[in-house]
């Protein structure tokens, strides 16, 4: 029986400020479980602390809501000991690039088949709107006592300089194009990331919904405004590493990296850079490992009427005088 | 008067030490003698001054003696620090090159051992070189064998025509060990055997070995023919293994069916991961190959949320580290607490605070390993006394973190990690293994957390059809959502606590404390200093004296009922530990309220010698002790 949308949503409260963009985030990945019909049990949120650390609990699959900073390491662990597992990891830009920095730069050179979600918004909220990792060098929120006195974090630069092998961007308002990328990302082989933009509308009064839709950018023409966001697949533009050459691969790193640096009166949204020939770190293990995926860690079988069925007995030998 | 023979080697960091170490005890297990060796070295690579001591006896040992029998040194400051501590009667080969080697000429003495040796000599009326301490120990009755292992080393390239070899200084360690035997009169088809084995996967290299083996024996037996101890063949059984210390857990591991290990790079611990990795893929009776995913990560952090991670699936994980990394994982710890994931932290403890001695040994963790983390919550603290041990305990440990669903702490240390021993081949089949209300199948409702009598609720594993479950490091209800409510914190934290109650009356017995002996006078210890104090406790039994020991190894929660039924009518009881301030000592004087008579420490990243404990009970016995007595021994 196929599962509907519904399926995916559990009972608990969601307290969320009226406006956030995580609701948006969290309807897409729902949407994307069930559009990919992907068994309840057979899918895993795991989520970091912080408002967007909630997210496990609103979503009826296997939900780990882990520590700050650390996310990615519990579901590592989890995808690597059972890869038939679905697993989403989300967290916000102050857990994963702030705390959790040194966790993305490793799951990065890992290239573990799952993906990373970061809900950015730049600035703290759970903790009442201290800057965040992404919030800019002088820029000030409305409940910071000065500007920011720190450099940001381009999350999408980190992740292509990391490894990552699928890196988008979204954002939380369009939850089409979200919902479509976060299907992109699952299906993608190797460690995918999304940096969605996700307006905090309590504690960033920078980055608002009518500042990404441009109202401050009025074309005279038509006298509408000129949305900041807009999509790199409608200018033609190609993420995706086709041919194992280092020319072709650095030409990708190169624009995809040029892109992270656009910002301001434009905002690129989509895939930025897409490698498949990266090998997986499933495939790192079964080169050393040739039954990994037939017969991983989750699925052996330990032991029999109580009694270890595994047999050191070559070792214990070799361990003889 | 059982034989007892101690063979030290020392040298540069990088020199081979630890080969030769490693061939010397494998010749003697051969020739059917007990091994006990300890390996001592630096934070360094290369260049530092590191030993390794091996003693030999026909009966079971467990521990070192201060002093050795025979030495080879390398190196002029091997001579300098160990030349005193050989037995009259025994005997020094050394490189002669060294000789005229003064204590200034030696850039890796640290400043206030030179300044103590500066004194030493000065007090002597000696000048401050290598030959006055030779002679010191020629006045002592130690034969003193110089050997040119560069001459020898031509020679060896000589007779075999390949005159590059006298610049392979590797063979070195070869010439070492073949000195060795050669004035011990021991059989040479053991070192021949052992040179196969060693180099097995480069044969290339073997018939060299075996050449400069012979060469060197021979050079040996001839030149030094006056002395007079020897070895020789001793029986051996066919049940011993020569295992190092890394290997029981490791092996523990396997076989109880840990598919998982997380690790940072870290001394002593290291190790153990390698030996895993080395044996990732693993055999099973009657099914396919099955195997371990060994995982270097990016941190200690990470290490243990990636076995948390791993556990969440229903398999069997662990992290290995020491202090500096445990440190790290404290917070995680608790989130293992509070969502009651099963997992194993094997904690290879070596001398802190900080970075401390890093390659040295020590137990300061004990106090650490029970309250880190912050919040209150149940684990499981345990601790291996040694090799043997370290391999039956581990898969006890898997079992109480399944049965109990709590994190456990099992505490190895460097002393463990670093030695290599003869024990008997360990028995698979007395391991059992038994995975607690871990399900298979699950119908209707679930409830991860669901209250139950006993505080455990069934378990399910991610990928489990119908056990859908969520965790969070916030307090939970009964299916895992976060919850503030007064009411249900109290049941949670409560239904947690229950573990406590049935670990302390779950656990049997033996597996809590091991007795030996009879408990008027009785020593409380617990992990490594084991060995030591069994030794010491036999030399004591030949002098007619009855000392008691209490093995402690579930250290949290403690015991308290069953050690206070044990030390109810001590007359003395004496606390051994590796610690400054006597941290198991405290949990008896907190649990049972009663203050250990004496103390016997050690915290100079040395481990304890049977002959230091020997020595410090004799006090203890002839009313002549202070409370607290601080061993020293030890280079």
């Amino acid at each position: 029986m196929a599962t509907k949308l519904g399926d995916y949503k559990t009972q608990v409260h969601n307290d969320w400020c009226p406006g956030c963009g995580d609701f948006g985030i969290v309807n897409a990945i729902q949407m994307s479980l069930t559009e990919m019909q992907i068994p309840r049990h057979k899918a895993a949120i795991f989520s970091g602390i912080g408002c967007s650390g909630k997210t496990s609990h609103f979503i009826n699959v296997y939900g780990v809501h882990t520590l700050h900073g650390r996310v990615l390491t519990f579901a590592q662990g989890a995808k690597i000991a059972n890869p038939e597992m679905t697993i989403v990891a989300v967290g916000g830009d102050g857990d994963g690039l702030g705390i959790g920095a040194g966790h993305f730069v490793a799951a990065g050179r890992r290239n573990v088949n799952m993906t990373y979600i970061i809900f950015d918004n730049a600035v703290y909220g759970l903790t009442k709107g201290q800057a965040s990792p992404t919030l800019k060098l002088g820029e000030q929120t409305k409940s910071l006592a000065n500007p920011n006195s720190n450099y940001n974090v381009n999350p999408i630069a980190l992740a292509i300089s990391s490894g990552f092998t699928f890196v988008a961007r979204s954002y939380s308002y369009d939850v089409r194009q979200l919902k479509n990328i976060i299907t992109a990302a699952i299906k993608h082989k190797g460690l995918s990331f999304i940096d969605i933009l996700q307006p905090c509308p309590t504690y960033n009064d920078l980055y608002t919904r009518d500042w990404f839709a441009g109202i401050d950018q009025i074309n005279e023409e038509t006298k509408k405004p000129t949305p900041r966001i807009y999509n790199l697949s409608d200018t033609g533009y190609d993420p995706v590493v086709h041919y194992s050459t280092i020319t072709e691969l650095n030409e990708k790193l190169s624009q995809a990296l040029e892109k992270s640096l656009e910002w301001g009166n434009k905002i690129p949204t989509g895939i930025f850079y897409k490698n498949e020939l990266i090998t997986p770190y499933t495939k790192r293990i079964t080169d050393k490992i040739p039954n990994y995926l037939e017969n991983p860690a989750a699925k052996q079988k330990i032991s029999k009427n109580g009694k270890s069925t595994t047999d050191v007995s070559d070792i214990l030998d070799s361990l003889k005088i | 008067m059982a034989f007892d023979y101690s063979w030290l080697i020392g040298g540069p960091q990088g020199s081979g030490v630890d080969t030769a170490a490693n061939i010397f005890s494998r010749v003697s297990a051969k020739l059917g003698y007990h091994i006990f060796g300890k390996r001592e070295y630096h934070s360094n690579i290369m260049g530092e001054h590191s030993y390794f001591v091996v003693r030999l006896s026909d009966e079971k040992i467990s521990s070192n003696v201060n002093g050795a029998n025979i030495m080879v040194a390398y190196d002029a400051e091997t001579l300098i620090r160990h030349c005193l501590e050989i037995f009259k009667g025994g005997a020094i080969i050394y490189d002669s090159s060294v000789i005229d080697t003064t204590i200034d000429e030696i850039p890796t003495l640290e400043v206030g051992y030179k300044k103590r040796l500066l004194e030493f000599f000065k007090s002597k009326n000696m000048e401050p070189n290598v030959s006055s301490i030779i002679d010191l120990a020629k006045k002592n009755g130690v034969k003193v064998y110089p050997v040119s292992f560069r001459d020898v080393l031509a020679n060896i390239a000589n007779e075999l025509g390949k005159p590059e070899l006298s610049r392979m200084v590797r063979l070195f360690n070869i010439l070492g060990v073949s000195f060795s035997l050669g004035i011990l009169k021991a059989p040479i088809e053991p070192l021949l055997e052992t040179i196969e084995d060693t180099f097995s996967k480069k044969p290339s290299i073997i018939e060299l070995n075996k050449k400069a083996a012979n060469f060197s024996y021979n050079y040996a037996s001839a030149k030094f023919s006056d002395f007079q101890d020897s070895i020789s063949n001793n029986g051996k059984s066919e049940n011993t293994l020569l295992v190092q210390g890394h290997q029981g857990s490791a092996l523990g591991k396997m076989v109880c069916g840990c598919r998982f290990q997380s690790y940072y790079p870290i001394t002593p611990a290291s190790d153990e991961s390698e030996f895993l990795e080395t044996h990732e893929i693993l055999q099973v009776r009657e099914d396919r190959p099955g195997s371990t995913s060994i995982i270097q990560t990016e941190d200690e952090i990470s290490a243990i949320g990636m076995a948390i991670g791993a556990s969440l699936t229903g398999v069997r994980s662990a992290t290995s580290t020491s202090g500096p990394g445990f440190s790290l994982m404290a917070e995680t710890l608790g989130w293992a607490g509070i969502n009651e994931v099963p997992v194993v932290i094997t904690l290879f403890q070596r001398s802190g605070p900080s970075t401390g001695l890093p390659t040295r040994h020590g137990q300061d963790d004990l106090l650490f390993a029970i309250n880190a983390g912050h919040g209150e919550f149940p684990r499981i603290v345990y601790a291996s006394g040694d090799v043997e041990d370290s391999f039956y305990d581990t898969g006890k440990c898997f079992n109480f973190a399944d049965i109990f669903q709590v994190p456990v702490i099992h505490i190895l240390d460097k002393f463990i990690a670093s030695s290599i021993v003869t024990c008997n081949r360990f028995d698979p089949d007395l391991v059992s293994i038994d995975r607690g209300k871990l399900l298979e199948k699950i119908d209707g409702d679930y409830k991860r957390f669901a209250l139950s009598e006993d505080g455990i609720s069934p378990r399910s594993k991610l990928g489990l059809e119908n056990g859908i479950f969520w965790n969070t490091g916030d307090e939970s209800d009964e299916y895992g959502h976060i919850t503030e409510d007064p009411v249900t914190r109290i049941q949670m934290m409560d239904k947690r606590q229950t573990k406590v109650e049935q670990i302390i009356s779950l656990i049997p017995k033996e597996d809590q404390a091991v007795v030996y002996g009879k408990l008027d006078i009785c020593i409380v210890s617990w992990g490594s200093p084991k060995g030591p104090i069994l030794d010491a406790i036999e030399m004591h039994k030949q002098d007619g004296y009855e000392i008691g020991f209490i093995d402690i190894k579930l250290l949290h929660p403690f015991p308290t009922d069953y050690i206070k039924s044990l030390l109810i009518d001590s007359s003395i009881v004496i606390d051994i530990e590796a610690n400054m301030t006597g941290q198991l000592a405290s949990l008896i004087k907190e649990n049972l309220l009663r203050d250990p008579d004496y103390y016997i420490l050690k915290y100079t990243g040395r481990p304890m010698t049977c002959t230091e404990i020997f020595d410090s009970l004799k006090k203890i016995l002839e009313k002549k002790a202070e409370k607290k007595q601080v061993l020293s021994y030890g280079d």
